[in-house]
């Protein structure tokens, strides 16, 4: 059986040695490879399920950890750990590659082997990114994953790969290379790469950063997370590497490689600077409305539909982000939440765009039409997927904007009516597109024989359609084992601030059964979620 | 007065390295065999290398002085012992392509090595200038050795000139220091006036004639000519150990002499940005991939500057904090001389025969041809782009450290601006490998063969960017040795 000890490791790199056992295979059996690339994939997320009872409800801290020494000199340890929030993101990316291994089955046709290594790999740095507790660990990982997924666009993908590619590589290490430099500086000012013992260092005061410094270091480090998320006016990359990426690599980039960025804005930028988080707040959550209304609007123009769902994205993200320098722990946990409901329904919708590029060979719009009657199916699961996008209740989306919108406006109700536009512009672009691809008279005599989904495909769509509707009716499931890894970086960005203070009127929290589980728990009803 | 013994002791590797070039210059008459030569050299190269060992095990100064054996010169011994057997191994089947003769190629590959070897553990300016001759002479020698191919004549004359006006500078520089301080022994100059203008003046000379040697701008103009007309195995030498070998020497004398670190951060922090900068780019307009590499070394060279400003800025601050920096320095040059190796020697195969497949366009498609070649090198341009799991990433990372550490943050900002320059040519490449259709001419190519000698320096250097960029440890920790000079 696994050795419960080293869990994580084992999640980190069972897809490395996928990619070795590929590598080995010859590269012409085609169907053995992908047989093969399923396994290891399925394989790698049952283990990922095997987190699940290990991170106790209701329990700040870090559980499974791993430590080791690497490097003597400077200090660097190879330390793992998962909390509330990591453990669900991980999750999502080792749920989302079988999914990209299926939808790839038959739309990627030449140097398949190549194609999975790369993919394999890029979910080892993904996972790695999410796990590590060392700064120098996390930077590591953060570069490895870049290069397959610069090859997954550029070689996979579409006319333009070659340019979507380097553009995304070079914007990406434009931000994390500054991203090394603040974080030797911080290991200057702490003596360590520790994640862990940095947060102790600056909760009891032992180091004290000058308020320039801080800065500084924020926004090294927010620089490249806000290119990854992206954040408006760093997102240009995004729309070239989603509509030039095959569509695995959309669905790893928009559900997973995206949410690299909130989650290193969660995890290093507001526990590690609360000050600077504090002034840096304002303008930031300026910059994620821009982004929520700007990426709505631009959608709604767009006559691609693959560009289409790629700037739907800029918009989602932005409410991530608003929900995050909210400093509320309900709108964190919205964040949070809309960063895994994002995850899969923005992942689906780029399924489906993939489904039907692979029937027609185009993302235009204008070439579409009528579609729901040659396959009302997938004509179905779209309309299911777009609106869980849109917030639809019942469906995951609604969950996470509506926790954003929530806690962003019991600090900031300005915040909170800005960012709500961008609800209603969602259903506008979502369902417009929608209306022009599948409603109407067909316009393309092309289009009348088009095949409805395969059984392969309704496969795909129903277990994430599952998944989707499990989000959006059992979302305690997910909230409560968030919650208290939220509350402790709120606590860590607001210590002089009491939670309670910030609680509504009237929201006293009902308490469930699974609180009394924990012996060190945070108060459930510090954590503002029923 | 006849040397003691532990004084040969201390100069075996050099003594070794020597030996055997003669004896290759002298058995050429005789011995028919061409790939007798290779071996001849192949055993000089790694009994020299591992002489070293020997030199270390008896460090001190040797010479009354002149030359030092301690950690430091036990390392570079290593180094450019390591680039020499290496440079062996490719040169092997090029010389055969190019039917180039054997014997006097390593011949001069030796003395260039026992030159570097002295460069690497000079005490003494003069001693110093001796190994800088002996290095640079055989390097015009071999940067010309195509005779028949233009390019390489014109290659060689170029680094004749400009590195006899170069090493004029350096020695004119040793006149002033002697001038000033009396003695040309560099433990005995921590007594000198370090005010003294002359001495300053003559410092300048002697960085600007080094400067030249690691190719550090404003002195940088040959390298893309010479690097681009050598034969490309002498290519991968002058990449990895005349560099090396003028960049310990440098550290050296920036390390014993304090006039010499005291006054000399602004000059490294421009120099380093001057070089960052023209490196990158110069590289980013290139087609021919000799070319490429030679601006990114340039470029390189940028990067160790970097270091070296960190180290000056301890010197003044606590110079006991400055062994990283010091370690930052070796460690880069150690990732960088298996990277280039292992890129040069790529090239040098691919070119084929009169070395005419250099363009860019050549490499189109070559992960369909060669997908493991095409692997490796791009492992290769990913280590020099500073990437995990890669040598090069700590390598860089050493660097990152030691100018933050010194508060040289705008400098640490300079370098990652470049590092992101550099992505996109050193990504161009694998572009062109991994994502461009091959040209009519170019997919009709036949995939190259490699020889034994050449997969194995592959495999070696392969091998150990990945090993370094997964476990630095040992070497680092022989790097940050406390008595790492002089003892």
């Amino acid at each position: 059986m696994l050795p419960g000890g080293h869990l994580l490791s084992v999640l980190i790199f069972f897809p490395a040695v996928g990619a070795l056992a590929l590598l080995m295979l010859r590269g012409d059996d085609h169907k053995y490879i992908r047989l093969i690339a399923m396994v290891v994939s399925a394989a790698e997320f049952l283990f990922s399920l095997l987190m699940l009872p290990r991170v106790p409800i209701g329990t700040a801290g870090y559980h499974l950890e791993e430590f080791a020494k690497w490097i003597n000199q400077p200090p660097i340890n190879y330390h793992l750990g998962v909390d509330g929030i990591s453990l669900f993101l991980v999750l999502l990316t080792t749920f989302l590659t079988p999914i990209s291994v299926l939808a790839s089955w038959n739309s990627i046709a030449h140097r398949v082997k190549e194609f999975f290594v790369m993919l394999f790999m890029l979910e080892v740095g993904v996972v790695g990114v999410f796990l590590s507790l060392d700064l120098f660990l996390f930077f590591l990982f953060w570069e490895v994953m870049l290069i397959p997924m610069a090859f997954l666009i550029g070689i996979w993908g579409h006319e333009r790969r070659v340019y979507a590619a380097v553009k995304f590589v070079l914007y990406t290490m434009a931000g994390s290379i500054l991203m090394l430099v603040g974080i030797i500086w911080l290991y200057n000012s702490t003596g360590t790469f520790d994640l862990p013992t940095i947060q102790q260092m600056l909760a009891n005061g032992t180091m004290v950063l000058a308020p320039r410094t801080e800065m500084l270091l924020f926004l090294a480090f927010f620089l490249a997370f806000a290119i990854k998320v992206p954040l408006f006016p760093l997102h240009t990359w995004l729309p070239d590497a989603h509509v030039e990426a095959p569509t695995a690599g959309s669905v790893m980039l928009a559900g997973v490689l995206l949410k690299l960025g909130t989650y290193g804005m969660i995890r290093f930028c507001l526990p590690l600077f609360p000050e600077a988080s504090h002034r840096a707040a304002r303008w930031v959550a300026v910059l994620a409305i821009i982004g929520i209304i700007y990426g709505a609007l631009v959608a709604m123009v767009q006559p691609n539909l693959k560009k289409l769902v790629a700037y739907s994205s800029v918009s989602h993200l932005g409410f991530v982000v608003l929900g995050i320098f909210a400093f509320h722990n309900i709108s964190m946990q919205g964040a949070v939440y809309q960063m895994l409901a994002h995850g899969v329904s923005t992942g689906a919708l780029f399924l489906l765009v993939g489904m039907l590029y692979d029937r027609r060979h185009t993302f235009e719009i204008s070439e579409y039409g009528g579609l729901s009657t040659p396959m009302p199916k997938l004509a179905a699961f779209f309309l299911f997927t777009a609106l869980s996008s849109l917030g639809l209740p019942m469906l995951n989306g609604f969950v996470g904007e509506f926790l954003v919108l929530l806690g962003t406006y019991q600090r900031h109700w300005q915040w909170a009516s800005w960012a709500a536009v961008g609800v209603i512009l969602s259903a506008c672009y979502l369902l417009w597109s929608y209306q022009r691809v599948f409603f109407g008279e067909i316009t393309r005599e092309k289009n009348r024989t088009l095949p409805d989904a395969t059984a392969r495909e309704k496969w795909i769509l129903g277990v994430v359609a599952v998944v989707t509707l499990w989000m959006g009716i059992g979302s305690p499931f997910i909230t409560r084992r968030t919650a208290a890894a939220t509350q402790t970086v709120i606590d860590q960005v607001e210590p002089q601030r009491p939670y309670e203070a910030a609680t509504p009127p009237g929201a006293a929290p009902e308490v469930k059964g699974d609180s009394a589980n924990t012996a060190k728990a945070v108060p459930i009803e510090r954590l503002g979620i029923r | 007065m006849f040397p003691r013994t532990i004084d040969i002791y201390r100069v075996l590797p050099e003594l070794i390295w020597c030996g055997f070039g003669v004896l290759a210059m002298l058995l050429q008459p005789f011995v028919r065999n061409r790939h007798f030569f290779t071996f001849l050299a192949f055993v000089g190269a790694l009994a020299g290398t591992a002489a070293s060992y020997f030199a270390f095990r008896h460090a001190g100064p040797g010479f009354s002085g002149l030359v030092q054996s301690d950690s430091f010169s036990f390392f570079f011994h290593l180094l450019v012992g390591a680039v020499a057997f290496l440079v062996v191994l490719a040169a092997g089947p090029y010389l055969d392509r190019e039917r180039l003769p054997f014997a006097e190629f390593y011949a001069l590959l030796l003395f260039a090595t026992a030159g570097m070897g002295v460069l690497a553990s000079a005490q003494e300016l003069l001693t110093a200038f001796i190994g800088l001759e002996m290095s640079s002479i055989s390097s015009y020698i071999l940067a010309g050795y195509r005779r028949d191919s233009l390019k390489s004549s014109e290659s060689a004359m170029k680094y004749f000139l400009l590195g006899s006006f170069a090493t004029a500078f350096f020695l004119y520089g040793i006149a002033l220091v002697y001038g000033s301080t009396g003695t040309t022994m560099l433990d005995k100059m921590a007594a000198a006036d370090m005010s003294s203008t002359l001495l300053k003046l003559g410092l300048a000379m002697i960085l600007i004639g080094l400067g030249f040697k690691v190719a550090a701008a404003p002195f940088q103009v040959w390298t893309p000519d010479v690097y681009e007309g050598a034969p490309t195995p002498v290519t991968a030498l002058f990449s990895a150990g005349p560099k090396a070998a003028a960049f310990a020497l440098l550290l050296r004398i920036f390390a014993t002499v304090p006039a010499a670190t005291h006054f000399w951060f602004w000059a490294f922090w421009v120099l380093a940005a001057l070089t960052m900068f023209v490196g990158n780019l110069g590289a980013l307009v290139q087609t021919n991939i000799k070319r490429l590499l030679a601006y990114s070394s340039i470029a390189h060279a940028g990067y160790i500057l970097v270091a070296f400003a960190a180290v000056t800025f301890m010197a003044q601050e606590n110079s006991a904090e400055a062994a990283p920096a010091y370690a930052a320095v070796l460690f880069y040059l150690l990732s960088y001389a298996l990277v280039k190796l292992g890129a040069f020697t790529i090239v040098s195969q691919l070119g084929g025969s009169g070395e005419k497949n250099l363009s860019l366009h050549d490499y189109a498609g070559l992960s369909e041809r060669q997908p493991v070649v095409a692997a490796a090198l791009s492992l290769y341009l990913l280590s020099l782009l500073g990437l995990p799991v890669t040598a090069g990433f700590f390598g860089k990372f050493y660097i990152f450290k030691a100018a933050v550490n010194s508060h040289l943050v705008w400098l640490a900002v300079l370098m990652a601006i470049n590092s992101v320059i550099g992505a996109y040519y050193y990504l161009r490449v694998i572009v062109v490998m991994y994502m461009r259709e091959p040209s009519a001419e170019a997919a009709a190519l036949a995939p190259v063969r490699f020889p034994v000698g050449v997969s194995a320096v592959l495999l070696i250097t392969f091998v150990g960017t990945i090993l370094f960029g997964v476990y630095p440890n040992p070497v680092i920790n022989f790097i940050l040795r406390p008595n790492l000079l002089g003892h």
